[in-house]
């Protein structure tokens, strides 16, 4: 089996790639750290292993100027895939740009104990689209877990308590952003939140800007995120971010028979109509 | 006995962001043919339901609004073609949204008005009005509003 730090050295001797962006072992036991080797003496430090949890398809976006002259390549999960079709989809990269080293991946985990609550709800392993594919899938003893159970679970609760949920739960957010610099489909250059005219976000914490934040991240993301779960990881609060992407990928595949990240040649939901879309809401 | 009194006094702001070409031509039918409906409707007039953004519904709510109504042109009247169908899409997920974070999405409403239609204006008007007023005022936004004056004024 051709090991990942393999296939780097040959991608960088063979001069096919600038960079390589992969995981590494972290400073800390448990933890695992994004690096990107651009020589092949340095190849050696790759590694992947269950601690990966990490979306690397955040070093593609423009933020980071990765995929300038020749491509770049890089390690990644079944997940992650979809959030670099998602950028390829919306013209944020091309395909020629990325190579995509593919790991099978067996679940990941944050803590070395648990696995993480994304890989539940996961059919893919073997990653949708890749150049190369490394790794072996091992028999999933998981049970599968249907991906909106806890958001049907939280719709039975009555308005009022969801109410006071949110408002208990967005009362920690300090808006440190983290949940849009970690999100690889956040990638705009000059985000809502920090225009200043209009300003339609305010930039106080207060419960009230703090919902607003959350609605525009959640509603940017509908029909868009892929599920990887970085908000909530990156979120220090610990805010159910993710039960809100839940809803609105469930609102978006319910509706509009939709799932973001596995086709690079659909149209973003809502960057598109159907004239038998219901109605039964308008008057 | 008091509080009765309170709630008949009560007049509900209402923000309304209609499309300029038909529902704000049917609002002006409305007024040319001397049909009377409720005050308590603030037109804002925009030149597309497909330009209205999700975040000046939210806005309205941060400034009081007790109900929302977005009007547009029916299907297939857009004068831009295809604004409505968007703004379809985009009020199908918003109004779930609303919903899940616990905002009664009976206080927003959307319509379409065309400009031959004044009457069903005034009576969607008046008939709106009155489900907010059955509603009462929006508590839940304006207690959270108040909380950043306590928290300004402890600054």
């Amino acid at each position: 089996m051709n090991s990942i730090s393999e296939i780097a050295k040959k991608l960088l001797d063979e001069n096919r790639v600038s960079a390589v962006v992969g995981y590494s072992i972290g400073s800390l036991p448990n933890k695992t750290k994004t690096v990107i080797v651009k020589s092949s003496q340095q190849a050696e430090k790759l590694i992947f292993n269950n601690l990966c949890v990490n979306n690397l398809a955040i070093y593609l976006t423009k933020s980071f100027r990765l995929t300038t002259q020749k491509p770049v390549a890089v390690v990644m999960k079944g997940c992650d895939v979809k959030s670099v079709t998602g950028l390829i989809q919306e013209k944020q990269i091309e395909r020629e740009q990325v190579f995509i080293i593919g790991v099978k991946c067996n679940g990941v985990s944050e803590d070395g104990k648990n696995l993480s609550p994304k890989c539940y709800s996961c059919k893919l392993q073997t990653p949708k689209m890749y150049d190369i594919l490394v790794g072996e899938e091992e028999e999933k003893n998981i049970e599968f877990k249907n991906p909106f159970s806890d958001v049907e679970e939280f719709e039975k609760k009555s308005l009022d308590e969801r109410w006071n949920f949110w408002m208990n739960e967005l009362e920690k957010c300090v808006k440190c952003y983290a949940c849009r610099q970690v999100c690889p489909l956040c990638y705009c250059e000059k985000c809502i939140v920090d225009k200043t005219v209009p300003r339609w976000i305010e930039p106080h914490t207060s419960k009230s800007s703090n919902l607003s934040w959350h609605i525009t991240r959640a509603f940017h993301l509908a029909g868009r995120c892929t599920g990887c779960g970085e908000c909530e990881r990156a979120c220090h609060h610990n805010i159910p971010l993710s039960l809100l992407n839940k809803k609105m990928a469930k609102v978006v595949y319910d509706n509009f028979n939709y799932q973001a990240g596995l086709d690079d040649k659909a149209k973003s939901p809502l960057a598109d109509f159907k004239f038998q879309d219901k109605e039964d809401f308008i008057r | 006995m008091e509080e009765k009194i309170l709630t008949s006094q009560f007049e509900p702001k209402i923000a309304s962001f209609v499309c300029t070409w038909c529902t704000y031509t049917g609002a002006d039918l409305a007024g040319t043919s001397r049909l009377k409906y409720e005050p308590n409707v603030r037109i804002i007039r925009l030149p597309c339901t497909g330009r209205i953004d999700y975040n000046l519904i939210i806005k309205a709510f941060e400034n009081g609004a007790d109900g929302i109504l977005v009007s547009g042109c029916h299907p297939n009247d857009c004068h831009y073609s295809s604004g409505n169908f968007y703004a379809r899409r985009r009020f199908i997920v918003f109004r779930e949204l609303l919903q899940f974070i616990g905002i009664d999405v009976r206080r927003v409403q959307f319509a379409w008005v065309s400009a031959a239609e004044g009457a069903k204006w005034a009576k969607l008007v008046n008939k709106f009005t009155s489900e907010i007023k059955d509603l009462g005022q929006f508590t839940n936004y304006q207690k959270i509003k108040r909380d950043i004056f306590l928290e300004e004024a402890v600054i």
